[in-house]
C-alpha cells in the first residue's frame, strides 16, 4: 500500500489496516479481486475510485487494462463487452453521468453481465449539485441490476468483495451497482482493515464466463434482434436470476464471515436497537450516523426507537422485512430521493416499504414517509428527532399527511 | 355480432411495402363510404422490413364497431376472407423474417375464400406453387407484370386500383365497386384510376381450388422452447463454420460447404434465382466473393455453385460475373425444387446443358424487380398490354 497510509499491522500479520475514504477502499477490493478491465470517465464524487486506482496501476501495484473513456456510455459499453469476453471488471460513475450511460446500463443485465460498478450517489441536475441523492442508483432499479448501499468504508471494501462473488456466480450473472454517498463516504477517510489476497483468494474464485463466454472457440452470437416470440422468455429468465440472488447472497456473505472473521449478520438489512423498540425509522446510506447518534439521545429520554438500514435494495428482502417491521407500532422511511407524483407524493423507498408489507398475513404498522437531505443537505440529530416525533404520531393514530418534508426552509 | 371481414395482403418487403398500405387503406376507406368501420395496419413482427422478404398487411373490416374489436384483438386475423398476394413467386410460401417458419400462401383463407394473385402465369402454375389446403378455395388471377418499386419511389401503375376493382367483385358485401372508385377519387384525385378499376372488376373470374390440387410438401415448421430451455444471456451459438464438399459422381472430398441457418432457408424470398453455366466458368472468385448471403459453395474442383437454402435473389452474381451468360438470373417461378446446380450437372453435363439453354434462352419474362435504368419506361406498353388482355 504504497499511497494508503498504512498505520498498523495487524496480529494477523497478513491483514492491514489503512486511512482510506469509501472510495479508495472500493479501488482497494477492486486490486484484491484482481479486476482486468476497468473503464473510466471523469465525475464527481465517483472520480475518487477512479483516481485510487489509476495511482494504483502507476504504482505497479495493480496490473488492469485501465482505459478512460469519451464518456460515460462507452465507458459502461467497454466493460460490458469485456465482461462477455471473460473479464472481471469495474466502472462507475455519478449522477447525470450514470443516466448519460443509462442506455449501456439498460442492456447489460438481459446479456447477463456481471459488471460491478461504484455509484458515487450525487443529485441529478439542474441545478448542477455535487451533494448526495439516491435517483441515480434507483433510476435502473427496475431494469435487472442488484443494488446495495454502504454507509461506511469498511463495508464498501467488504461489499465489494461480496459483489463480485454474488455477480459473477454462474447461477446470477446479473450486474451490481454499490451506492456510496457522495461526499460522506466518497470523500471522507476512514480506518479500514484490508484483508489479506490469501483470503480474498479463498474467497472469490476465478470469473467463469462459461459456455457463455464470447471467444473464438466459442463461437455465438450476442444480443440478437429478438421480436415478440422471445422477448417475454428472455425477462423470465432474468426474474428467475433475480430470484435466485437473496439465496447467493446469503452464501457469500456466511462464507464471507467464515473467511474473514467479520459479520454483517442479516445481510439485507442492519437493525440497530429494535430489540425493544416502539417505532423504528428506516433509511438508506451515510445518514445512518446521525440517526444512530439521535436514536441514543430519545434513549435517555425514554423514547425506546430503532433504525433499520437497508442494504440491499434489489433483491428487495420484502418477506423478511415485513416479518420483521410487524413488530413495531408505526415506521418511518426516510428518503434521500423522490418520485414525483408517485403514490401520497413519497419517496422510493418509502413505497417499496409500503409495498412489502402489504400482502401481510399479519398487522400492517402505519409507515410515514420522509423526504429529507435531498442535494447533500445535513440530516441533523434534530431532524431524526422531529421524524421519530411524527412516527410516534402516526403509532398514536393522529392524523398528518403521509409523507413530510423535513429540514426544508418553509 | 355484425359480420367482420378480413382481407390479408402478401406482399414483398420494402419493394412492395407502399402499395400494401395503400390498398389495405383504400379497402377500409371504401367500406366506410358503405357505413362499415375499419382498420389497416402492417404485421409488426415483420417492420423493420428486409427487401424482398416477405411481409403481410391487413385491412380489418366491420359492420359495427363491437365487432371490429373482436378482429382487432389480436396481431394476426386466425381466417381472412380475402388474401392478396401481389407477387406471385411469394405462392410458393411466406417465410417473414420474423422466423415464423414456412406458412403455406393460403394459410388463412377461410373455406371457401379467395386469393388473388397478380402474375403473368396461368392458374396451374400458380396452383402447382401454393400448398394444398384442406379445405376447398377459389383462385383469381389479375394479369400482369408484377409491381415492384422502392421504398421511397412508387411505380404507379394501376395494380393497387385493378386489385381494389377485383375485391369489389369478388366480396361485394364488403364495398361496391361504386364505393372503392369514390375512395379512389378521394383517395389519389385521379379518375382514371378508378376507370382501371372498374375495368379490372369487369374482368374478375375465378376458379375453384380443390384440396387435392397443389404443392403435396408439408411446409417446415419448428417449436418455440420454453424459457427455461432457452440458453442464457440473448446468446445464441453461432453456425459451424462449415465442411468439405462431395462430388456425386467421383466422391472425390474438396472445397467447401459453409454451414447454413437451418431455421431461417431463404426459398421464399426471392423471385429469381441464377443459374450457373459450369462450363464455362473461368473459377474467377468474383461470384462467391461478392455474394452478399455466402450462397456460393466451392465445390472439389473449384467452381461455384449456388445454394437455394441461402440466395436471397439479389443478382449481384449475375452483374459481377465477368463470363457472357455464365450467370443467368432467372424468374422464380420457373423452379420446383431447390437442388443444387452443380450436383445436377456432375451426373448429366448434357442434359444440365439442355436445361440450362431452355431456362436462360427462352426464359419466361423475369418479371420482378428493379435490373437497369429506364426499365419501366420499357415495359410499360407491354403492361398496358397484359393488363388488359381477358
Ligand atoms: S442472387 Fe447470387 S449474389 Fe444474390 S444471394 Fe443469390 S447467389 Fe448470392
Ligand atoms: S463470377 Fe462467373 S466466372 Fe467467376 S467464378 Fe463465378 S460463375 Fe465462375
Amino acid at each position: 500500500m504504497a499511497v494508503a497510509t498504512v498505520i498498523e499491522e495487524q496480529k494477523d500479520k497478513l491483514d492491514k489496516t489503512a486511512l482510506i475514504t469509501g472510495s479508495e477502499a472500493i479501488a482497494v477490493a477492486c486490486q484484491l479481486a484482481d479486476v482486468d478491465v476497468i473503464t473510466a470517465y471523469p465525475i464527481r464524487p465517483y472520480d475518487t475510485v477512479m483516481q485510487y486506482v489509476c495511482k494504483l496501476v502507476a504504482n505497479g501495484e495493480m496490473d488492469c487494462e485501465y482505459i478512460v473513456a469519451e464518456g460515460e456510455h462507452s465507458q459502461f459499453e467497454i466493460v460490458k463487452h469485456a465482461s462477455a469476453c471473460g473479464a472481471r471488471v469495474f466502472c462507475g460513475s455519478s449522477g447525470v453521468g450514470w443516466m448519460y450511460a443509462m442506455e449501456a446500463l439498460t442492456v447489460t443485465p438481459a446479456l447477463r453481465i456481471p459488471m460491478i460498478a461504484m455509484v458515487g450517489n450525487r443529485a441529478l441536475d439542474d441545478p448542477g449539485a455535487f451533494g448526495v441523492e439516491h435517483n441515480d442508483a434507483l433510476a435502473v432499479r427496475d431494469l435487472g441490476w442488484q443494488l446495495v448501499w454502504v454507509d461506511n468504508a469498511q463495508e464498501a471494501l467488504d461489499t465489494a468483495l461480496i459483489a463480485y462473488r454474488v455477480a459473477e456466480d454462474r447461477r446470477i450473472f446479473l450486474p451490481l451497482a454499490i451506492s456510496c454517498d457522495g461526499a460522506f463516504l466518497t470523500h471522507s477517510q476512514a480506518l479500514v482493515k484490508i484483508p489479506s489476497q490469501e483470503k480474498v483468494n479463498e474467497f472469490l474464485p476465478q470469473y467463469n464466463r462459461g459456455d457463455l463466454l464470447l471467444h473464438p472457440d466459442n463461437p455465438i452470437t450476442v444480443a440478437p434482434q429478438g421480436n415478440e416470440d422471445w422477448v417475454m422468455e428472455i425477462r423470465r429468465q432474468n426474474y428467475a436470476a433475480m430470484e435466485r440472488s437473496p439465496g447467493v447472497i446469503r452464501e457469500a456473505y456466511a462464507d464471507f464471515e467464515r473467511i474473514f472473521g467479520r459479520s454483517y449478520g442479516n445481510p439485507f438489512f442492519e437493525e440497530y436497537m429494535t430489540d425493544d423498540a416502539d417505532i423504528v425509522l428506516m433509511g438508506m446510506g451515510t445518514l445512518s450516523i446521525s440517526v444512530k447518534v439521535a436514536i441514543r439521545e430519545m434513549r435517555k429520554q425514554g423514547k425506546r426507537v430503532g433504525f433499520v438500514r437497508m442494504r440491499w435494495f434489489r433483491p428487495f428482502a420484502a418477506e423478511e422485512l415485513s416479518k420483521s417491521l410487524q413488530r413495531f407500532a408505526a415506521v418511518g422511511v426516510i428518503d434521500r430521493d423522490y418520485s414525483f407524483g408517485s403514490p401520497y407524493a413519497g419517496g422510493v423507498l418509502a413505497g417499496e416499504v409500503r409495498h412489502a408489507l402489504y400482502p401481510g398475513p399479519g398487522k400492517k404498522p402505519p409507515v410515514v414517509g420522509f423526504i429529507c437531505g435531498l442535494g447533500g443537505r445535513e440530516v441533523t440529530v434534530p431532524d431524526v428527532q422531529k421524524m421519530a416525533e411524527a412516527v410516534y404520531n402516526a403509532a398514536d393514530g393522529k392524523k398528518q399527511p403521509l409523507t413530510q418534508w423535513i429540514g426544508l426552509r418553509e | 355480432m355484425g359480420r367482420l371481414f378480413a382481407i390479408e395482403i402478401i406482399y414483398r418487403g420494402i419493394f412492395q411495402k407502399t402499395m400494401a398500405g395503400r390498398l389495405s387503406r383504400a379497402i377500409v376507406l371504401a367500406a366506410h363510404h358503405e357505413g362499415k368501420v375499419g382498420i389497416s395496419f402492417g404485421r409488426y413482427g415483420d417492420s423493420p422490413e428486409r427487401n424482398g422478404i416477405p411481409a403481410k398487411g391487413f385491412a380489418i373490416v366491420a359492420t359495427d364497431e363491437q365487432t371490429l374489436q373482436e378482429g382487432m384483438a389480436k396481431y394476426e386475423p386466425k381466417e381472412v376472407d380475402v388474401t392478396i398476394c401481389v407477387d406471385d413467386t411469394l405462392c410458393k410460401g411466406v417465410e417473414s423474417w420474423a422466423w415464423y417458419g414456412l406458412q403455406p400462401v393460403n394459410r388463412l383463407l377461410k373455406p371457401g375464400g379467395t386469393l388473388i394473385v397478380t402474375s403473368r402465369e396461368g392458374p396451374e402454375a400458380i396452383i402447382a406453387m401454393a400448398h394444398r389446403k384442406d379445405t376447398p378455395y377459389q383462385l383469381s388471377i389479375l394479369k400482369g407484370t408484377v409491381s415492384f418499386s422502392g421504398l421511397w419511389v412508387y411505380k404507379d401503375d394501376h395494380t393497387d386500383v385493378r386489385i381494389l376493382g377485383a375485391v369489389a367483385k369478388i366480396l361485394p358485401e364488403l364495398f361496391s365497386l361504386k364505393s372503392v372508385q369514390r375512395a379512389i377519387v378521394d383517395e389519389w384525385h385521379d379518375e382514371l384510376k378508378a376507370t382501371s378499376a372498374a375495368k379490372a372488376y369487369d374482368r374478375t373470374t375465378s376458379i375453384t381450388v380443390t384440396p387435392d390440387q397443389g404443392n403435396p410438401e408439408v411446409p417446415y415448421k419448428f417449436d418455440l422452447p420454453k424459457w427455461h430451455e432457452m440458453g442464457e444471456g440473448i446468446a445464441i451459438p453461432s453456425i459451424p463454420a462449415g465442411h468439405k464438399m462431395d462430388d456425386p459422381k467421383s466422391h472425390a472430398e474438396g472445397g467447401f460447404q459453409p454451414d447454413r441457418n437451418p431455421t431461417f432457408l431463404k426459398f421464399s424470398t426471392r423471385t429469381m434465382r441464377p443459374v450457373v453455366n459450369f462450363d464455362t466458368c473461368i473459377k474467377c472468385t468474383l461470384c462467391w466473393l461478392q455474394c452478399p448471403d455466402s450462397c456460393f459453395d466451392v465445390t472439389p474442383e473449384g467452381l461455384y455453385d449456388a445454394n437455394m437454402k441461402a440466395c436471397c435473389g439479389c443478382g449481384v452474381c449475375e452483374a459481377v460475373c465477368p463470363v457472357k451468360e455464365c450467370v443467368t438470373m432467372v424468374n422464380e417461378t420457373e423452379f420446383k425444387g431447390n437442388d443444387s446446380q452443380w450436383e445436377d450437372w456432375r451426373k448429366d453435363k448434357d442434359g444440365y446443358k439442355v436445361w440450362l439453354e431452355e431456362k436462360i434462352k427462352h426464359p419466361p419474362e423475369r418479371s420482378h424487380g428493379f435490373r437497369y435504368r429506364g426499365q419501366y419506361e420499357e415495359q410499360i406498353p407491354e403492361m398496358l398490354e397484359i393488363a388488359q388482355e381477358k
